[in-house]
């Protein structure tokens, strides 16, 4: 049985940002894991690492003392020349000995693939954790990536999220000598910062939590959070109220608190005519206060704020954080009052002061594309039978789309920027068509974002999208790496969720033309190169064959044999989609698609197809009757696969394309396609590409890969 | 930033200072109408070079000091980096709560004109008014008594009405670009013609009257700011113009300090 000690390392911190703790302490454990796992001082991964705002902890109940020895065996030269033919040996083997230093007793003879050699073994004799851990720790501190990290003495000195005053290293109970950015290790924490003592003696591992304990410092994450869920219960049940669920906030506030409580404050039941996302906005953002709503799901008004004290004796906490948010929600009421001296619509000529992007013109020159935009849309989809598409709708909602930006509430809460152009627009009487496309338009704001909720908000959102990704890769502002400062590839990603889920008829390319048609004719009236819209159709493609792929669940070869097929139409992409995918795993279809890869490089070998090809294929010149049966079966699935695929029935086209399986099977087997007669070969070309062409119009088979089943 | 800031922690020698600073954020004016907010507030600013190892404890020490009890009150430290892109100016570090009113700005400054600095400093910037209103325990700002006689508000109210007024309706864009313009020439020209090789002619050179300008650059670019007028892009533009100089001052105000070994004698600047 090997000894081990218990072992804890504790990083005493200057207020660490709460929204990075929980990540850093996963981190930490990571690095800490590797280094002791490959020194041989853990058996397997048993760290655990805890944080607060003020210290980020690892703990080890069973670290081994001591690394065990390590045996290595070591190859010297071969036996011949180690020993001479009485078997002496020569100076090449006590020279081999002397240089690993072991006596000539310790050599022995090795077999190994290329004859006998001579070998000893060297044995490392293990050192112990103390010596270990005081190289490893400080280096592994240094490795926690932080967002930004910061220096607070010099500059060549360590780099941490905040700086470092206190470290306490114990490997079982004795102090471990070892220094981290200028601090050596201790035995000495701290306390709560007003409630507890400012020095805690940490005696091991085993005493860690209970002694913080005493000095009002939870050290882990799960016991603040049960205590400020408790506490949020509690007070909720008792005043009959409900909390509005937060669980970001949540998150924040366990890691904001060394010693959380809850306590429920009040405000003047006036402010609740103001809109409740700006009241939650206030709550959460600025004060990281919990809303609360009455029995009927009305916001009420009290708040929940989580303090780092264990009560507010005196109700003094309580009455500062009341008259705080009084004051942020008069300012709140300040700008929803001030804003709406005059209508929406009137900030519309402010908006022509406020650039967009220098080459795109200003926000008013947009506003007119994407009503252009949007009223083509709203066309589109009226043409296509869908009848709730009202292109003045469309239009109107454009036009006021972006007026809020000018406005104090946004100015003082960006994150509000569309919303509150909604209120307002709402307030102001506008139709609820319209002023819910304003509210909405700038969604899906991610992946896992809702899109907007009706028809003339996905209309002015597409219009939006559309002209962002128009106009900014016009003006060669396509993103690089990780910039994407104009939010280009959201956008893409919100014009693909948007037809998508939806299910909108969208022809990306006409859309883009209708994109282009409006950068080109209104103010700044920027020239598009021709190519560009090549380079935003790949674009948005891009992030389609993403979300096909990651939200959708198909596999990589579906998505790209799809897209082969056509991308226009993102809607009929995944119909096709679903279709292959259903197909796929029925006997005919991957071997087919084999042979589809096979046609693709006959082709291709055959060279520029003006050279071969025959203007149809010419049964006269067919010479094996396989030739003659895959000719008539590929009509005759092409007649019904056509006749499917126009009835939407992707999955039945495809079957009977499966089904073609056999004659082409047997046309390979018979026929030789290069044949000595040059007709007959460019005939047997032709057949197959007119294969090729008539059947790649669901999927593109020859990019399915056979055998695999991602 | 008052220059004893944003110069004196540039450089290696060691510094400490306080003052305050009254501070005048066109778009902070709310007319008067809002208890916590201002256009024109006063800072208590401490800067230490380099920093105290226990400069927590220190700050702490002082709301004791002016009479806060921190076992009854909630003192939290919340993330907020310090940023003045106008400057090339940045830190790390908290905006300071009381009971959740932000009371102090506590930053590690690592940046200032651009240029590293060596060794950190930690800023210190007490909100004054919110403090002593906290002390009097007045709801609003302008109820604080500024002295025995009179309010904050009879001191002050008028001028945040009419600032704000000004900011907000009545400031002339047009100029207001203008004076951008002629402000930030004007410190350009004092920048350039700043005589590196020249010793003798060195010591006196206006560096300080080019950072005053600076100044009032970032002044005009924040009215221009608060009256709407100003886009995304455009605003990344403005904002690169006046921290060029801000940066270029910093390098000549560095170059002229090395070379004056005898940190002479500087006569205090006014506000921002």
């Amino acid at each position: 049985m090997r000894k081990t000690s218990d072992f804890i390392f504790e990083i005493g911190c200057e207020e660490i940002p709460a929204g990075m703790i929980a990540k850093a302490c996963d981190e930490f454990k990571a690095i800490l894991e590797k280094y002791l796992l490959t020194a041989g001082l853990l058996d397997k991964e048993n760290i655990e690492v805890i944080g607060t705002p003020r210290r980020i902890t690892a703990i080890c109940k069973a670290l081994l003392q001591r690394q065990p020895d390590s045996e290595k065996e070591v190859t010297g030269p071969p036996k011949s020349v180690a020993y001479d033919s009485a078997g002496e040996p020569t100076r090449a083997a006590m020279s081999f000995a002397e240089k690993q230093g072991v006596p000539l007793g310790k050599i022995y003879t090795v077999a190994t693939q290329r004859g006998e050699y001579i070998a000893t073994k060297l044995v490392t004799v293990g050192r112990p954790a103390e010596a270990i851990l005081a190289e490893i720790l400080p280096r592994a501190v240094a490795e926690i990536a932080w967002p930004r990290s910061m220096y607070w003495t010099t500059r060549e000195s360590m780099r941490f999220i905040r700086p470092i005053r206190w470290i306490v290293a114990l490997l079982g109970g004795k102090v471990l000598k070892l220094e981290v950015a200028g601090v050596r290790a201790g035995r000495e924490s701290a306390g709560h910062r007003f409630l507890g003592k400012s020095a805690v003696l940490i005696k091991n591992a085993a005493g860690y939590e209970s002694a913080l304990r005493k000095s009002f410092v939870l050290v882990r994450p799960e016991a603040r959070r049960k205590k400020i869920e408790s506490e949020v219960a509690k007070l909720a049940t008792k005043n009959h109220l409900k909390v509005h669920e937060d669980p970001a906030l949540a998150d924040l506030v366990v890691y904001l608190n060394e010693y959380p409580s809850v306590i429920l404050g009040s405000f003047d039941a006036s402010y609740l005519e103001l809109p409740d996302e700006i009241l939650i906005t206030v709550m959460r953002g600025h004060q990281k206060y919990f809303a609360l709503r009455t029995s009927n799901g009305r916001l009420a008004p009290h708040f929940l704020a989580v303090i780092n004290l264990d009560r507010d004796a005196k109700g003094l906490v309580c009455a500062g954080h009341e008259r705080v948010l009084r004051a942020r929600f008069a300012d709140a009421r300040f700008f929803w009052e001030s804003d709406q001296k005059c209508r929406l619509a009137d900030y519309l000529p402010k908006l022509a002061h406020v650039t967009y992007e220098s080459r795109l013109g200003s926000y008013a020159d947009k506003v007119e594309r994407m009503r252009q935009l949007a009223r083509w849309f709203a066309e589109q989809w009226f043409a296509q039978g869908i009848t709730q598409a009202s292109v003045a709708s469309a239009d109107r909602a454009a036009e006021l789309s972006k007026c809020d930006l000018v406005t104090g509430m946004v100015g003082e809460f960006p994150e509000l920027q569309g919303i509150v152009g909604g209120l307002y627009a709402e307030s102001q009487g506008e139709p609820e068509d319209v002023f819910q496309a304003v509210y909405d338009h700038y969604r899906p704001a991610g992946l896992d974002e809702k899109i907007p909720s009706n028809l003339t908000g996905c209309a002015v959102a597409l219009a939006d999208k559309m002209d962002s990704l128009v106009g900014c890769i016009s003006a060669g502002l396509l993103p690089t790496g990780s910039s994407d400062p104009f939010g280009l590839r959201r956008a893409a990603l919100g014009v693909v969720k948007i037809i998508l889920e939806r299910k909108l008829p969208v022809s990306l390319s006409s859309a883009i033309s209708a994109g282009v048609k409006a950068l080109t004719s209104t103010t700044p009236k920027i020239h598009v190169k021709p190519e560009i819209e090549k380079q935003i159709i790949d674009f948005i493609i891009d992030r389609a064959r993403f979300v096909m792929r990651e939200r959708l669940g198909f596999a990589y070869d579906e998505v790209n044999a799809v897209l082969a097929a056509g991308s226009d139409d993102l809607v009929d992409a995944v119909k096709r989609l679903e279709a292959l995918k259903a197909i796929r795993r029925s006997k005919n279809f991957e071997p087919l698609a084999v042979s589809f890869k096979r046609i693709r490089k006959i082709i291709e070998k055959a060279g520029p197809a003006d050279i071969w090809q025959l203007p149809a294929v010419r049964p006269e010149l067919f010479d094996t009757d396989s030739e003659r049966a895959l000719h008539s079966a590929a009509e005759a699935a092409n007649r019904k696969a056509s006749a499917d695929k126009r009835a939407g029935k992707y999955r039945e086209a495809l079957q009977t394309i499966a089904e073609l399986r056999p004659a082409v099977d047997k046309f390979f087997q018979d026929v030789l396609v290069n044949a000595e007669n040059e007709d007959v070969r460019r005939n047997r070309l032709t057949l197959l590409q007119t294969l090729l062409r008539e059947f790649s119009t669901i999927a593109d088979f020859s990019e399915v890969a056979a055998g695999e089943s991602r | 930033m008052h220059p004893e800031t944003f110069l004196r922690v540039l450089g290696p020698e060691p510094y400490k200072v306080c003052y305050v600073q009254p501070c005048r954020r066109p778009a902070d004016g709310r007319y008067g109408e809002n208890p916590n907010r201002l256009y024109k507030h006063s800072q208590f600013q401490v800067i230490l070079k380099p920093a105290p190892a226990n400069i927590q404890d220190m700050y702490l020490a002082s709301l004791k000091a002016i009479g806060i009890d921190l076992t009854v009150h909630d003192i939290r430290f919340e993330e907020d980096n310090w940023e003045s892109p106008t400057l090339g100016a940045w830190g790390m570090g908290w905006q300071v709560l009381l009971d959740g009113l932000e009371i102090t700005q506590f930053t590690y400054f690592q940046q200032s004109g651009g240029i590293d600095l060596e060794p950190a400093s930690v800023e210190l910037t007490y909100g004054l008014e919110r403090i002593a209103a906290f002390l009097q325990s007045v709801e609003s700002i302008f109820d604080i008594q500024w002295t025995p006689e009179r309010t904050y508000g009879q001191v002050r109210l008028a001028e945040e009405q009419q600032f704000s007024t000004y900011s907000f309706d009545f400031a002339d864009v047009t100029s207001a670009r203008q004076m951008f313009d002629l402000t930030e020439k004007e410190a350009l020209r004092l920048i350039e013609n700043y005589p590196r090789k020249d010793p003798a002619a060195k010591r006196r050179y206006p560096v300080l009257a080019a950072y005053d300008l600076c100044l009032k650059c970032s002044h005009f670019f924040n009215l221009l700011d608060a009256r709407g007028a100003i886009s995304t892009t455009e605003r990344a533009a403005l904002i690169g113009r006046v921290r060029q100089i801000a940066c270029r001052v910093a390098a000549c105000y560095l170059d002229q300090t090395s070379s004056n070994d005898s940190t002479g004698s500087r006569e205090s600047e006014e506000s921002e």
